[in-house]
């Protein structure tokens, strides 16, 4: 029988929650790496028991940590990440040049074809590989000395590279979107990229709204059935492109607010989506106290809330960029963590929802596996 | 015999308890014991000092003997009593918080 796993990374700590397909009880164990912000953890698709953490602390610095049974033991790696040559300068808050400096990682993307291949998204913005399971690692980058680079500003959170897809029909393509720059592609597996913003508004935000770089992209999902479509969770408005991001056109439709930060696909409907509106970007909490899913089942613009099972009065948490993640099971799991510590679950494609843990510190991400 | 005390979430990394030693020939200086440290532990390399600059991360201290070594030059010689093992170089996460 088919189970799950999902690796919860927190401010204090990493928790995998497991359990079988029926995905009624379950099983916690942690705090791994206690005391450490853990910002992700994934496994590898074609070695689910090869799993990558991110730790970190204000202290202590960046570590990287690899299981390979499946979160049972940990050994940490390399955690030299060092940009290419002279990496120069970007933009700091107040508009003057600052030099380029690693803070952490904030997302690791295990290749779809080799358990040893994993990408990491740091702050400050850059793509790095390794290709020796975390041994070692290279810089891409091409994508921090694209020419805009030097323009590239901080979000509220820090310019953090936070979201890399691969597409599984085209091994060459990658997508990356950062804070606050906007989204990335590169058609050649990391060597060259452009950026892909066209259609993003930013009217708050930038000088010019319409900027070819610059927007606070929040999240971006695709379905793998369809790589092609991409759908995005922006500072404000909910976006989708229909072709791999050269154009993008606004899908917010009816919710309450499109502000928010994670956004993500269904596993067996590619027009289905999930997001989590807040309020605004000055407060990171539900409207009205009430923690509602959104879902979409027409690739946007329709959206109905989620209400089953989720805190209706007195709600003020918060869901971060990489805290929502779907398992393939039959019917499709759907889970978030929040910055109160609870991790809710849907064993319904969003219908209802349980806490699976309720009092665990802030959640930073949520990935789930599959198993068979 | 040089004594080293580490903050405990290096000691977890490391999996060391809660002293560690070495034999450390000629001068005894921070940055020879801390080339020390990350030669045995290579999963703290980073974790102290940068791994680019090779300085000390900003919320990482060096005290000794009662005094506060973080800001003095990693060749300075230690104090005698680290160097000769009855007092341990202390290695500590500074205080940071309210």
């Amino acid at each position: 029988m088919s189970s799950v796993r999902v690796l919860v990374g927190t401010r204090k700590g990493a928790f995998v929650l497991s359990s079988d397909g029926k995905r009624k009880k379950w099983d916690v164990s942690g705090p791994h790496f206690a005391g450490w912000e853990i910002y992700h953890m994934k496994g590898s698709p074609v070695d689910p028991d090869r799993l990558y953490a991110s730790q970190s602390s204000g202290w202590f610095g960046q570590v990287i940590q690899r299981s390979n049974d499946g979160g049972t033991t940990w050994e940490p790696v390399d955690n030299k990440f060092v940009y290419y040559g002279d990496p120069g300068t970007h933009l700091w808050y107040d508009g003057t040049p600052h030099p380029w400096e690693f803070k952490r990682v904030w997302h690791l993307e295990p290749s779809l074809t080799d358990p040893d291949t994993v990408y990491a998204g740091a702050e400050d913005a850059s793509l790095f590989q390794s290709t020796d399971g975390g041994q070692s690692w290279q810089e891409l980058q091409g994508l921090r000395t694209h020419n805009s680079g030097p323009f590239w500003q901080p979000g509220a959170g820090g310019m953090c590279l936070h979201t890399i897809l691969l597409d599984p029909g085209n091994p060459g393509r990658i997508y990356a979107a950062i804070s606050a720059a906007g989204s990335f592609r590169s058609d050649d597996g990391g060597k060259t990229w452009r950026p892909i913003n066209r259609g993003l508004k930013s009217p708050y935000e930038l000088p010019d709204p319409n900027a070819e770089v610059g927007h606070c992209v929040h999240h971006i999902a695709m379905h793998p059935s369809r790589p092609d479509v991409l759908f995005m969770q922006k500072h404000w408005d909910v976006m989708r492109s229909d072709d791999a991001g050269d154009s993008w056109h606004e899908v917010s439709g009816d919710l309450p607010s499109d502000f928010g930060f994670p956004i993500d696909v269904h596993a067996h409907e590619p027009d289905t989506i999930y997001v989590v509106p807040i309020k605004s970007d000055s407060e990171h909490f539900p409207p009205d106290g009430k923690l509602r899913v959104y879902r979409s089942r027409t690739g946007g613009n329709e959206w109905e809330a989620l209400t089953k099972g989720l805190p209706q009065r007195d709600c003020y948490v918060n869901v971060m960029r990489d805290a929502m993640a779907v398992d393939s099971l039959d019917s499709c799991g759907v889970y978030f963590g929040t910055t109160g510590g609870q991790v809710y679950g849907s064993a319904d494609s969003g219908d209802s929802w349980t806490p699976i843990v309720r009092d665990l510190p802030a959640v930073l991400s949520v990935e789930v596996q599959t198993l068979p | 015999m040089i004594r080293v005390i580490l903050p405990a979430h290096l000691r977890t990394l490391a999996r060391v308890e809660y002293e560690v030693t070495f034999d450390i020939a000629g001068e005894v200086t921070l940055r020879v014991i801390l080339d020390a440290i990350e030669a045995r532990y290579p999963m703290l390399r980073g974790t102290i000092r940068d791994r680019v600059t090779r300085k000390r991360r900003p919320l990482v201290r060096f005290f000794a003997c009662e005094q506060d070594l973080s800001n003095d030059s990693l060749d300075a010689p230690l104090p005698d009593a680290v160097k000769a093992g009855t007092e341990p170089l202390l290695i500590v996460g500074a205080m940071a918080g309210g």
